[in-house]
């Protein structure tokens, strides 16, 4: 872990600095309101940034969560304070025909409507897999949908 | 009751302030496009509607003048509650130096040209304070604008800011003892307690400041407005009644509140001192004969060109200790240059003095130029031929150009 430095900026905020393993500065000012920036110095002149990304409270979410923090539980909380929305979870069984087939092949939305939408193998979760995830005998699948639409899913999942 | 009887002058009023208000709306909309701050314009149109002006008030000059007190109230409050105790302290500590040669450099220009134009001392020194005080709004919103909150001399920009704002809880009772004060020991007196009202609450306030927000932390958002509100009329009053000035009763109330409570309060006051400090620069012009500006003009550029090599001094000094390299250190100074609400609110201290009148025009003309010059000035700063350095400046167009992640 490099060293981070704390700079405070009196009536702005604080910001904090490192040096990424390329020798990149990298910086991100904390104002008191909520909003970030992250900046990147210049290699020329490193008092002076070359260039900066303003992020709203918002935005600083979304990017910490992108940079790593759980993705999943992040959409499973979302989903589950929704009404009329249904989360659940799905094993493929051994004999099932969906066995070393694509969530592609399976066209599961176009079917149910309920959507898969993360997997997760031998305990480890894998968010927001692509069409062409290939089903293992022991995955299970999570899914969203109503719950008509999910009750069809597991139905065909099973058979 | 009370309006029925005043019908008529009530209709009056109401429709020269809306009519002000609005017009300085479209002024505001206009300063936001440019990317400049307001102030210069609002001191434009309080030419335009002041005595001699194109469109002279009359009806409402009362209420008006009622509102620029409180703005400028609200202005110190706002000021006051800037900074953390954790900010001044450290503020405090690393900034004597660079905070000492802003003042030498800032300052002493001011006070001679004061004393070069035949003005009393007591003039001459808040003529001094005009050239001395960066605009803290201003220069924060530069530094915001031009995306340079990142920038090694930033901290150096901002602790000069720090240390200008303790300075004025000095600077402002004295002089407002000095313009008060009918002689020597009156004075003298006037000064001692002033400034030892001051020690007392900075010191209240950086050691015990979390106690007395708490008592105040309770209750709803308009309870606490309403309190904050009170408190600083009170304590500027009360200020008012021992001669000394009720704006740094009010800076003091700004100092004392710290912890969420700052925080709580800043954000529900600023929007009214926007509304009150609009009026204020309002009437600070509305009071300047035009027929004064043309003599200030030739003093006031001398001046802004001076102090805003001063403040180039001052950025180099504040920004030299943290190792920054002679671009940044221009940056620094650059940024700083832009003078703006403070100036204005010393000038208005001397507005009973024998050259009060001179004072007033000649800050506002000053002010116009370095309100409007400061903020172009720092965004070209790059640009500028780096004094004394032989070795080839950086391109700025190749370095500055919006590569990466915006």
């Amino acid at each position: 872990m490099p060293e981070v430095t704390e700079i405070r900026l009196p009536g702005v905020g604080v910001r904090h600095e490192y040096t990424t393993a390329d020798g990149e500065r990298v910086g991100v000012v904390s104002h008191r309101t909520g909003r970030r920036e992250i900046v990147v110095y210049d290699r020329e002149d490193p008092d002076k940034t070359r260039s900066v990304l303003h992020l709203s409270p918002d935005d600083t979410r979304t990017l910490a969560e992108l940079l790593g923090a759980p993705h999943l539980s992040e959409a499973l909380a979302s989903v589950q304070r929704l009404e009329g929305l249904a989360i659940d979870w799905i094993t493929v069984p051994q004999g099932s025909r969906f066995v070393g087939s694509t969530i592609g092949d399976g066209q599961f939305r176009s079917r149910t409507g309920a959507s898969i939408v993360a997997v997760v193998r031998q305990n480890t979760p894998l968010p927001s897999p692509g069409p062409d995830h290939r089903f293992e005998a022991g995955d299970v699948a999570v899914a969203v949908g109503t719950q008509e639409g999910l009750t069809q899913l597991r139905q065909l999942i099973d058979t | 009751m009370i309006l029925a009887a005043a019908g008529e002058d009530a209709a009056l009023v109401f429709i020269e302030i809306g009519a002000v208000a609005l017009g300085l709306a479209v002024l505001a909309r206009f300063a936001g496009r440019l990317g400049i701050t307001a102030i210069p314009f609002y001191l434009l149109a309080g030419l335009a509607v002041g005595e001699g002006g194109i469109a002279p008030l009359d009806v409402s000059a009362e209420f008006i003048s009622l509102s620029a007190e409180i703005g400028v109230l609200l202005l110190l409050l706002v000021l006051g509650l800037e900074y953390t105790a954790d900010e001044l302290r450290h503020g405090l500590r690393g900034g004597l130096v660079p905070g000492g040669v802003d003042a030498a450099v800032n300052f002493t220009p001011g006070l001679g040209a004061g004393l070069l134009l035949g003005w009393d001392l007591t003039t001459a020194v808040l003529l001094g304070g005009v050239c001395w005080i960066s605009s803290s709004g201003v220069v924060a919103k530069v530094l915001s604008d031009l995306d340079r909150l990142g920038n090694r001399e930033t901290p150096a920009v901002l602790n000069v800011l720090v240390i200008e704002d303790l300075a004025m809880a000095a600077y402002l009772p004295v002089v407002a003892a000095l313009v008060a004060g009918r002689d020597l020991a009156d004075t003298a007196a006037t000064v001692s307690i002033a400034l030892a009202a001051v020690a007392l609450v900075l010191v209240v306030a950086l050691r015990w400041g979390e106690r007395l927000s708490a008592l105040l932390a309770g209750g709803s958002d308009e309870a606490l407005l309403l309190a904050v509100f009170g408190l600083t009329l009170l304590v500027g009053g009360l200020a008012q009644e021992v001669q000394v000035s009720a704006a740094i009763g009010a800076f003091l109330v700004g100092l004392a509140l710290s912890g969420p409570v700052q925080a709580r309060a800043g954000a529900l006051v600023e929007p009214l001192r926007d509304l009150f400090a609009a009026t204020f620069f309002l009437f600070f012009s509305f009071q300047i004969d035009p027929g004064d500006l043309p003599a200030v003009v030739l003093p006031a550029a001398a001046l802004a060109v001076v102090t805003g090599a001063g403040k180039l001094v001052s950025g180099h000094a504040a920004a030299r200790p943290l190792g920054v390299g002679p671009r940044g250190r221009l940056r620094a100074g650059t940024a700083l240059i832009a003078r703006g609400e403070f100036s204005i609110v010393i000038a208005s201290l001397g507005a009973g003095t024998d050259h009060g009148d001179e004072l007033g025009a000649l800050a506002a003309a000053y002010v116009l130029l370095t309100a409007v010059a400061g903020p172009v000035v720092a965004k070209y700063a790059d640009r500028l031929p780096l004094p004394g350095a032989h070795a080839p400046a950086p391109s700025p167009a190749a370095s500055s150009d919006g590569r990466g992640l915006s």
